[in-house]
């Protein structure tokens, strides 16, 4: 192990490497700190410029109320969820489905299907702009959340099928064999046999797919304009044109804005990490 | 042997993708070579906008900012590797701090960018002194700064999952031979992690290029698009200057930008597994 275990170092040793890791810690999350306080600050402390030290007053309920209450922050929150959670369920079905044939099907083509799914996830999503701006009006999508959810199912696909096709491989043959012996068709194979045996990697596409779609700003802005659809980190964004200085309401809504994905990866680690660190494994 | 279902279970998959990713960039290769402002039907002007956009200064300005990014974005593998090191011990609360260090990278860049741009805020931020995004020599690096938080916290995961795989045989073997800290990590440690080093340079090349959202939330690629970046000029050219054409060549540019380094990452890890 690299580098040497703490345990077998001396007492004094330890507790000054504890103190290292509290210091950067404290150090890496200032940001976050500063941004958690000032969303419970009255504005007279930002006026006076109370920044850094602790709040004179607590003023949670009257910020976060503010925030909720006082603008459509509710409406975009919804908005982000409404689009997000379809989206998640598109990728995770179509990449499974895409996934399994790449993986148990031989047919000509098959490296080259998976080369474009990986190629095609690494391009520079705003290349695609126009184009799929102007295909969403020609369907009628443009505007609705349909245009964000099915964007963003289509562009997760490129990297959840590569991530469930690596999966569903490692699965035993005999497996599918047995079923197919007993005259299950391939759907039937996929839906009894294979989607059992795959939930850890459903759940490590699902956070991923969360988490990237909920905090997408680019297609927010490009595919939607009215505030019935949009989802909450463009919303965000205009609402920090009317708040302006109002700081400590900018605060207690980017901390809304922050909390569902940060719950879901305390809630879901490891998976969002097995998904994240695809590829950086061995084998 | 099973024909027609394997065509049913790709065809959504296949389906989306092709309308969605690989059309689009097609159509964009297509629009690069007319001129089109939206409405109607796009005029065939043949090398024009590539001859235009060289001429661009703003182009220039944009193309420089990505290259900067990409230079920038070196520190990111820098810090997430350190903070492995740090990180990679197996104590009571290690797996909290971990979680925390990472935390930024699962936090929108929206708010990134709002927690940095009111940072630099010259009036009202907690680090006045530091107005950078007011500075049209500086206000780029503020960004650089505002990207560099989550995808430092992405580079330590990487590199803990990394650290985790190598052979401790290896590590205790050149420990034997009094190899220690610096020379070990160097001529030990790294070498095994040349797998995820690949990693890391395809995201943080990706991420680099995509860059937009902490312009647009920041700077507004201001002041005097001194903190413009290729997505930005692209975005900007098509809803405000309404030259979709022009605009698909950015995005071309970018294409080729991101083919030509990826190939260049793959042909170097070839090589080196050749080697």
């Amino acid at each position: 192990m690299f580098p040497a275990p703490i345990e077998h170092a001396s007492p004094a040793a330890r507790t000054l490497y504890r103190l290292a890791v509290l210091a950067t810690l404290a150090l890496w999350l200032a940001p976050l700190a500063a941004v958690a306080l000032t969303s419970v600050r009255p504005i007279e402390d930002l006026n006076r410029g109370n920044l850094w030290g602790w709040p004179s007053e607590l003023a949670l309920l009257e910020n976060y109320a503010a925030v909720l209450g006082g603008s459509r922050m509710g409406r975009f929150i919804a908005n982000s969820f409404l689009v997000t959670l379809p989206a998640v369920a598109g990728a995770v079905a179509v990449s499974a489905l895409a996934g399994f044939a790449l993986a148990k099907h031989a047919f000509p083509g098959n490296r080259a299907l998976l080369a474009v799914f990986v190629a095609g996830n690494l391009v520079p999503f705003q290349v695609l702009m126009i184009p799929v701006r102007d295909l969403m009006l020609a369907l009628g999508l443009y505007d609705t959340r349909w245009a964000l959810i099915v964007f963003h199912v289509a562009f997760q696909t490129g990297f959840c099928t590569l991530f469930m096709r690596n999966f569903i491989r490692a699965l035993p043959d005999g497996l599918l064999e047995t079923a197919r012996m007993e005259g299950a068709g391939e759907l039937k194979v996929f839906w009894h046999v294979v989607l059992p045996l795959v939930r850890p990697a459903i759940a490590a596409v699902s956070v991923l797919v969360f988490t990237f779609v909920w905090n997408d700003y680019f297609w927010s802005l490009v595919l939607v304009q009215s505030d019935d659809v949009r989802p909450l980190t463009a919303g965000l964004q205009s609402l920090r044109g009317m708040w302006q200085t109002s700081w400590q309401l900018v605060s207690a809504a980017s901390i809304l804005a922050a909390l569902p994905p940060v719950a879901l990866f305390f809630l879901m680690q490891r998976h969002l990490i097995t998904g994240l660190t695809f590829g950086a494994r061995r084998g | 042997m099973h024909g027609l279902p394997t065509a049913l279970l790709l065809a959504p998959a296949c389906v989306l993708f092709a309308l969605f990713v690989v059309w689009p960039i097609a159509g964009s290769l297509w629009l690069s070579l007319h001129e089109w402002n939206g409405v109607g039907v796009p005029a065939w002007v043949g090398l024009a906008n590539y001859r235009e956009l060289l001429a661009d200064p703003v182009f220039h300005t944009a193309l420089a900012n990505n290259l900067r990014w990409l230079a920038g974005y070196v520190l990111a593998p820098v810090l997430g590797l350190a903070a492995a090191l740090l990180l990679n011990q197996q104590i009571a609360g290690m797996r909290l701090a971990r979680s925390l260090f990472f935390m930024p990278f699962v936090i929108s860049q929206v708010v990134v960018g709002l927690v940095f741009a009111w940072f630099f805020n010259a009036r009202f931020g907690p680090l006045g002194g530091f107005a950078l995004l007011d500075s049209e020599r500086w206000s780029i690096y503020a960004l650089i700064v505002a990207g560099l938080w989550p995808q430092s916290a992405y580079c330590m995961i990487l590199y803990l999952t990394g650290l985790a795989s190598i052979r401790p045989e290896l590590v205790e073997a050149a420990r034997m031979d009094g190899a220690r800290g610096w020379a070990l990590l160097r001529h030990v440690v790294l070498p095994q992690l040349r797998p995820v080093n690949f990693i890391v340079a395809m995201v943080c090349v990706v991420s680099a290029l995509r860059s937009f959202d902490y312009v647009m939330v920041m700077t507004l690629g201001g002041p005097h698009n001194s903190s413009t970046v290729l997505a930005f000029y692209m975005y900007e050219q098509t809803f405000l200057g309404l030259r979709y054409g022009y605009a698909a060549t950015i995005a071309c540019v970018m294409l080729a930008l991101m083919s030509g380094i990826v190939g260049m990452l793959l042909w170097r890890l070839l090589r080196l597994e050749r080697a």
